[in-house]
């Protein structure tokens, strides 16, 4: 027995690139974007995203049948709060600095659109297992994105990759720098981030023309 | 009160929720086809900032930071709950969107008509929590700048998605290329608006300096610098004429 039907594969493939939940479905943008100005804390920011809709989209669908419909964004709120308190804390023991740097975004994957999308639109009306597919599927089309941007920005703002230097020293003029190559300082400044999204979305639908909108 | 109107602009301009922090992105991108559906939304979450975030300042200063339930007792004085604050935060939000949206039902028909289809929206909408959570990260000393903080937060957000959704409207007009329709050209723009109002960033740096220091380098002038010094050597002339005229009637 494949542990992945074809229907499974596709939920995890579909939101890496046709139904990414940034770039076609506009959702979670809001917590991605301030954070990518260094990569190391995009892929942490993606980990934790990752850790939080596997798991709190299995507990909202084991829960399915026990939520009254009104009350369901209350119940869904407390839930990925309280698995967002657990990333938190662990960030706080084992990467201070880093939570530091993330401040108040980590708490505002509370509010990631995606996380609430992904438990209305799926894991209220299917198993836990698909689910749990699914949830991983989208954090994996998030960080896609969330990592995209990261190495872009902070390859072209400060020259370096995870804090280390790959372009050449900007002030002993190696590598790179000899041939007169500067830093974009404009990659550093929270702005950049919406105009680095902005062409990623251009690529893509130059390349599949069937996501592009009508006027 | 310059304390006030310093967070007030600071709030709205240079620390703007959307432009400078990303936060309400989903719903400022989704809602901001039409001018008055985006003024709607917009209110909404002004008037949601400004009930949530004294609210959430209130469970902050009373139950939440390392030493905040004094009032119970010495023996809490050493407890810290600000662990606890995300989900208590997010809840006093959910339940507040939804007794808001039970009073303007009842009391308020129009306004319910109006704001009504966007209240549930906004439980979700990360500049509400984030208001929230910057609130407590930088340490409001007081209520009513808590309030403030919420009123003007809010107020940057409206601004900002009121600017927006005029310029969707009018690029319906234009010929963007075909990849860059909607979505991709709305970021972009976006993100220039962004770089604009990082301008706004020199607006109120003089907060460490006394007021006194400025006006006197506004009051010297060039020209008044020049008036004096001509007055002085005038005032040098007349003494000097004055002595010279001593020594004359002494020394005949």
């Amino acid at each position: 027995m494949a542990l992945l039907s074809k229907k499974d594969t596709n939920l995890i493939l579909d939101p890496l690139a046709d139904n990414n939940p940034i770039t076609i479905q506009v959702l979670g943008i809001c917590s991605a974007l301030a954070i990518t100005a260094e990569l190391k804390a995009s892929v942490v920011m993606s980990i934790s995203v990752l850790f939080v809709m596997g798991i709190g989209n299995v507990v909202i669908s084991l829960l399915r049948n026990l939520i009254p419909s009104k009350i369901r964004i209350i119940v869904q709120l407390i839930v990925i709060a309280a698995l967002v308190i657990i990333v938190d804390q662990v960030l706080k023991a084992f990467a201070y600095e880093l939570s530091k740097t993330l401040s108040v975004f980590v708490g505002l994957i509370i509010t990631n659109c995606i996380i609430m999308g992904r438990f209305e639109a799926f894991a209220l009306g299917n198993g836990p297992w698909r689910s749990f597919l699914d949830g991983i599927g989208n954090a994996f089309g998030y960080a896609v994105i969330l990592i995209m941007v990261g190495f872009l920005r902070e390859l072209l703002g400060s020259g370096t990759l995870f804090g280390v230097p790959v372009l050449g020293d900007p002030i002993a003029k190696t590598g790179l720098y000899a041939f007169g190559y500067e830093n974009n300082g404009f990659m550093i400044i929270p702005p950049a981030a919406l105009i680095v999204v902005g062409v990623l979305i251009w690529i893509q639908r130059a390349q599949n023309k069937s996501l592009i909108e009508e006027a | 009160m310059l304390e006030h109107l310093e967070l007030f602009f600071k709030s709205i301009f240079i620390d703007n929720m959307v432009f400078a922090v990303f936060l309400g992105m989903c719903s400022y991108l989704a809602v901001s086809k039409k001018v008055a559906t985006a003024v709607g939304l917009g209110a909404a979450v002004i008037f949601v900032l400004t009930v949530t975030v004294p609210l959430n300042w209130l469970l902050d200063q009373y139950i939440l930071q390392e030493g905040a339930l004094t009032w119970l007792g010495p023996e809490f004085a050493d407890y810290d709950l600000s662990f606890l604050s995300f989900i208590l935060f997010i809840a006093t939000i959910a339940t507040m969107v939804q007794l808001v949206e039970i009073v303007v039902e009842k009391f308020s028909p129009a306004l319910y008509n109006s704001l009504g289809i966007f209240l549930p929206l906004i439980a979700v909408n990360c500049a509400i929590l984030g208001g929230s959570l910057f609130m407590q990260a930088r340490e409001i000393s007081s209520f009513a700048l808590a309030l403030n903080y919420g009123f003007s937060s809010g107020i940057g957000w409206f601004l900002a998605i009121l600017a927006i959704a005029a310029i969707r409207e009018k690029i319906r007009y234009s010929a963007v290329p075909g990849p860059l329709r909607g979505l991709g050209i709305t970021f972009i723009i976006t993100g220039l608006m962004g770089i604009g109002f990082q301008s706004f960033g020199g607006m109120l740096t003089g907060d460490n300096e006394p007021p006194a220091a400025e006006e006197v380098v506004k009051t010297i002038s060039p020209v008044d610098i020049k008036e004096l010094t001509q007055d002085a050597a005038e005032i040098e002339k007349d003494q000097e004429a004055k002595e010279t005229n001593k020594d004359l009637v002494l020394n005949p």
